[in-house]
């Protein structure tokens, strides 16, 4: 039974960048935004993804396993931390690891960051920035059964394949109720292969 | 006590917190100990948003030193602790290295500011004023309030206009934003609010949005309709765009601008045919119901299919959707109000509400989204040309006596209704109004027809702004006042659900800075009415409005500054104390017509002003962006929004032939400026849209008709003719007329993979003040 974690529902983004914001306004990594948002289909639609650390689970944390420098802690409810900024080099070894494009390295300290969950929040009972902000709900904070409490018959996956590797996270992700028996792909969808239309 | 204590814990929203089952986060609940405000030493002030007419809660956290330094969710009734990127962003402006911390004065336009003490700028301002009222009459000199002012504000602005100025030319900006609803719902309801709160939304069986890009502009609305539509309520959307909320509706209408009214009528014409009226509501309830019915046969659907650019099925799908569940709802904004028919377009929404029974019940009725914080309340206490105080009528005898009795003035001494925003424009150009202060508004970019405006305005021959930046409106001016931001003061303002809020005071203004009621209220000393402008505070300016508002309609008597204090805030009417005021109207079937009844309204759908031609063969329409507020006098330097939505754009269908960030000249009857494309299938092939945030030459109002709609006198923003063509580079986008700095966001060189935008926003200038 999957616990309080994130929920992204990309079917209610609409792109506002609230999240983005309230990351900004986060503790701790005040003045910096561990969140992207994407348009995944643009040009046709106004359609938007917010992303943020998945927290890894299985295989756990790719950032953390790469990391040479052992800075990355993976806590034992399963958040993936920033990395500590006594151990971190800023190798970027995190940033080409990480499936989903989340940890940002800053330059000129040399240090990576990443989303937290706003562990300064969450362990004290406390949804993070983003999903306490979001407007529409596209990030959720809860358990499965609160998302379904308050959205019924809502379907969620927290799986994805990237290739031949399967990865399961900590946060999940809402999907069309037809599309949850499989893994989800990781990335933008192919809609082309030499040319060929696989959609 | 405004402040909240330090050490006071953060409120909780039961729907995210409760405790939990995974890990040691969810085992224990919440630690006595958790995260609380004082662990930095910080208060959590409790107040509004200073943004749209949503008005969410939120705190603004102040350090030690008393200064305002950040936000933190509140879960307030309105919000639940949303917020939008503009309110997150909000409180960068208290401290912003723009803020006007001293007056500035020069005698002419061709001079640089200088610095004057109050004292100067006061002097000449009042000697100016006398200069002009003794050589052309009172009526010579204008006053243009704002709606971004609390409800105090407002009342004094009215107040001032009448009897220290004593001219009959007062208006406010928030005539570019609801008046046509405000019309509309008058004229059907004899009360000008919305007849629902948000929470409504949740309980409807069928939402209909419509003009209301709710994603961008009131982002924090979404939670309720995604409420609904949870619970199973279906969700159309009728706009020429494909806004964000539209992607995901079951029905998404994309009609063409200005075509509103005979969509609607179209629809209640197939409510009729299929017998989905509720007739035993119209006749108990309503007058006009047989005109209405015989008006709307004339609007089969495909009349209306050829009208509105729409399939006729559409509109036969909407009439079937709406009128074929038990509680329904209609929702509109500026992109129904905008337009030379504003307010019919408004009563056609009304009348098909009316029509299926969908009024004065738990999810059933209607609502105008206000775009202002205060849009709502700006209007209702003698700010609008034609209103006093409590929504009186400037023209009806016994509120005249009534106003003129609590202030103390001979009735004789009340002047008459003057003549709307725009329309004192044109009484610039034509001299009939020489003189003007300007109170927070920034017409250079609101305003329609840009040209227009900057030649009423420089023909004026005095004219002062309030202001905390200096916009491009104030950068026209001879004086301008750095008065406080909405953090630095207290006051109520009310929501798009008529709901009243209070907005707390989180920080002292910086020195040389003064509230905008001291400084009315000295220039009235200055000009003879000391007695009649004796407020120390907003409190004693809303003791008189509470007051002036017993009795009316707009009756705010019961509500104290101690009960939104306690509350989430208390809906008018609320005529005494103990009143818990009135959330949903007419739920014992009464309108505010003596009759009690609704009047329906005959609306007959008229083409827009601007005619298309062989020259012009494009709808062009304007709007916003989610990053942007209104002028973007504030929102335009503050980094993350500027580096969110650094300059506009125009929105072209692929079927015009250019590609993404192509050059494209927008042309228009009045002039033609050049935006980068946005190529998408999300706009119609027949329209254009630019967000009109931005001044000259990025103007979006330098192309916009200054055609007025007859009643509200609302300007036609959302609908004129055009053409685009490719041009051969992008203009830039200016800086803020002052723009010594923006907030300096320290995300610099981070990176991921790619590398983020650069901090710098486009087209920020570094040059000082002059």
């Amino acid at each position: 039974m999957m616990g309080r974690t994130i929920f992204i529902d990309p079917g209610r983004c609409i792109g506002c960048q609230a999240c983005v914001s309230a990351c900004r306004e986060c503790d701790s990594h005040r003045g910096k935004s561990m969140i992207h948002l994407d348009y995944p289909d643009e040009g046709r639609s106004v359609a938007s993804l917010p992303t943020v650390c998945m927290h890894c689970e299985d295989p756990v944390a790719p950032c953390a396993e790469v990391c040479p420098a052992d800075a990355i802690l993976v806590t034992a409810d399963g958040v993936v931390q920033q990395a500590d900024t006594s151990r971190c080099i800023g190798c970027a070894n995190c940033v080409n690891a990480c499936p989903f494009g989340v940890p940002k390295i800053d330059l000129q300290a040399k240090l990576q960051m990443k989303c937290n969950l706003c562990y300064d929040r969450t362990a004290y009972g406390l949804a993070p920035m983003c999903a306490t902000v979001c407007p529409t709900g596209a990030l959720f904070y809860g358990t499965l059964d609160e998302l379904r409490a308050e959205r019924p018959g809502v379907q969620v996956a927290d799986s994805f394949t990237f290739g031949a590797t399967t990865v399961s996270t900590g946060v999940a992700m809402v999907v069309p109720a037809d599309k949850v028996q499989w893994p989800v792909p990781g990335g933008l969808p192919i809609v082309e292969v030499n040319g060929v239309d696989v959609r | 006590m405004t402040h909240a204590q330090a050490g006071q814990p953060l409120p909780l929203d039961p729907s995210v917190a409760p405790p939990g089952t995974r890990n040691f986060r969810d085992a224990g609940g919440i630690p006595a100990d958790r995260w609380h405000a004082d662990q930095n030493g910080e208060t959590l002030v409790p107040t509004h948003c200073c943004f749209c007419g949503v008005q969410c809660g939120m705190y603004l956290r102040v350090d030690q030193a008393g200064k305002v330094f950040g936000v933190e969710p509140r879960n307030h009734d309105i919000n639940r602790m949303r917020l939008c990127p503009k309110g997150i962003n909000a409180y960068q402006q208290v401290n912003h290295p723009d803020r006007l911390t001293s007056p500035l004065m020069r005698s002419n336009r061709d001079e640089p500011f200088r610095e004057v003490s109050w004292e100067e700028a006061l002097d000449f301002t009042v000697s100016e004023v006398r200069r002009i009222q003794g050589e052309y009459g009172n009526d010579a000199f204008g006053l243009l309030g704002g709606a971004s002012l609390f409800s105090e504000k407002t009342y004094l602005v009215g107040k001032f206009a009448r009897v220290a100025l004593k001219t009959r030319h007062v208006d406010y900006n928030g005539r570019l934003c609801m008046v046509s609803a405000a019309g509309a719902n008058k004229l059907a309801f004899g009360i000008d609010r919305a007849g629902n709160p948000f929470s409504d939304i949740l309980l409807t069986d069928c939402l209909l949005i419509a003009g209301s890009n709710v994603g961008e502009c009131f982002p924090v609305m979404t939670q309720y309709l995604w409420g609904a539509r949870d619970r199973g309520a279906t969700l159309i959307v009728v706009d020429p765009r494909e806004t964000p909320i539209a992607r995901t509706a079951d029905l998404h209408v994309a009609l063409k601008p200005g075509t509103d009214s005979a969509f609607f009528n179209s629809v209640l014409h197939v409510v009729v045919a299929e017998g989905l009226t509720d007739e035993a509501y119209l006749a108990a309830h309503t007058t006009g119901w047989e005109e209405v019915k015989k008006t709307v046969a004339d609007y089969p659907p495909a009349r209306a299919a050829e009208i509105c650019g729409v399939p006729e099925e559409q509109i036969v799908q909407v009439a079937r959707m709406f009128a074929g569940v038990d509680k329904a709802m209609a929702w509109h904004a500026r992109g129904v109000e905008h337009h030379s028919q504003g307010v019919e377009n408004c009563l056609s929404i009304i009348n098909l509400c009316v029509a299926t029974g969908n009024i004065g019940r738990p999810g059933a009725g209607y609502g105008t989204i206000t775009g202002q914080g205060n849009g709502q309340g700006g209007r209702e206490h003698g700010q609008k040309s034609d209103l006093l105080p409590g929504g009186r009528s400037i023209a009806n005898p016994e509120h005249r006596r009534q106003i003129c009795e609590i202030w103390g003035i001979d009735e004789a001494e009340l002047p008459p209704a003057g003549t709307s925003m725009m329309e004192m424009v044109w009484q610039m150009q034509r001299r009939e109004i020489r003189g003007l202060i300007g109170i927070c508004n920034n017409p250079f970019v609101s305003l329609p027809n840009y040209a227009t405006v900057k030649d009423g305005y420089d023909t004026a021959e005095f004219h002062a702004q309030f202001d905390f930046f200096l916009s491009e409106t104030a950068a026209n001016a001879h004086v301008v006042f750095p008065v406080t931001v909405w953090a630095e003061d207290e006051g109520v303002m009310a929501n798009a659900e008529a709901r009243v809020v209070k907005h707390n005071k989180a920080q002292e203004p910086p020195a040389g800075v003064r509230t905008d009621t001291w400084v009315i209220c000295e220039l009235a000393r200055r000009l003879g009415a000391a007695d009649k402008f004796d407020f120390p505070d907003s409190r004693s300016v809303f003791e008189e409005l509470r007051i002036a508002s017993a009795g009316t309609v707009n009756d705010y008597y019961g509500i104290t500054y101690e009960r939104l204090e306690e509350t989430g805030g208390i809906a008018w009417p609320c005529p005494d104390t103990e009143h818990p005021g009135t959330p949903r109207l007419f739920e014992d079937g009464r309108t505010y017509h003596p009759d009690g009844k609704v009047h329906l309204q005959v609306v007959e759908w008229h083409p827009p002003m601007d005619p298309y031609s062989e020259e012009f063969p494009l709808s062009l329409t304007t709007g916003r962006t989610v990053a942007h507020f209104l002028s973007g006098n504030q929102t335009r330097r503050l980094g993350a929004l500027v580096e969110q939505t650094p300059r506009p754009w125009v929105e072209v269908h692929p079927s015009l032939g250019f590609r993404n960030g192509d050059p494209v000249r927008v042309v228009t009857r009045r002039g033609s400026e050049v935006f980068p494309a946005l190529v998408t299938e999300a706009i119609r092939p027949d329209t254009v849209f630019v967000p009109y945030h931005w001044p000259v030459p990025t103007a979006a109002n330098a192309l916009t008709i200054d055609a007025l709609d007859p009643r509200s006198k609302i300007p036609e923003y959302k609908v004129c003719a055009a053409r685009v063509e490719p041009a051969e580079r992008i203009d830039e986008v200016p800086a803020p007329p002052t723009a010594p700095g923006q907030v300096a966001y320290p995300e610099t060189q981070v990176s991921r993979a790619d590398p983020l935008p650069p901090t710098a926003p486009q087209g920020r200038g570094t040059s000082e003040r002059s």
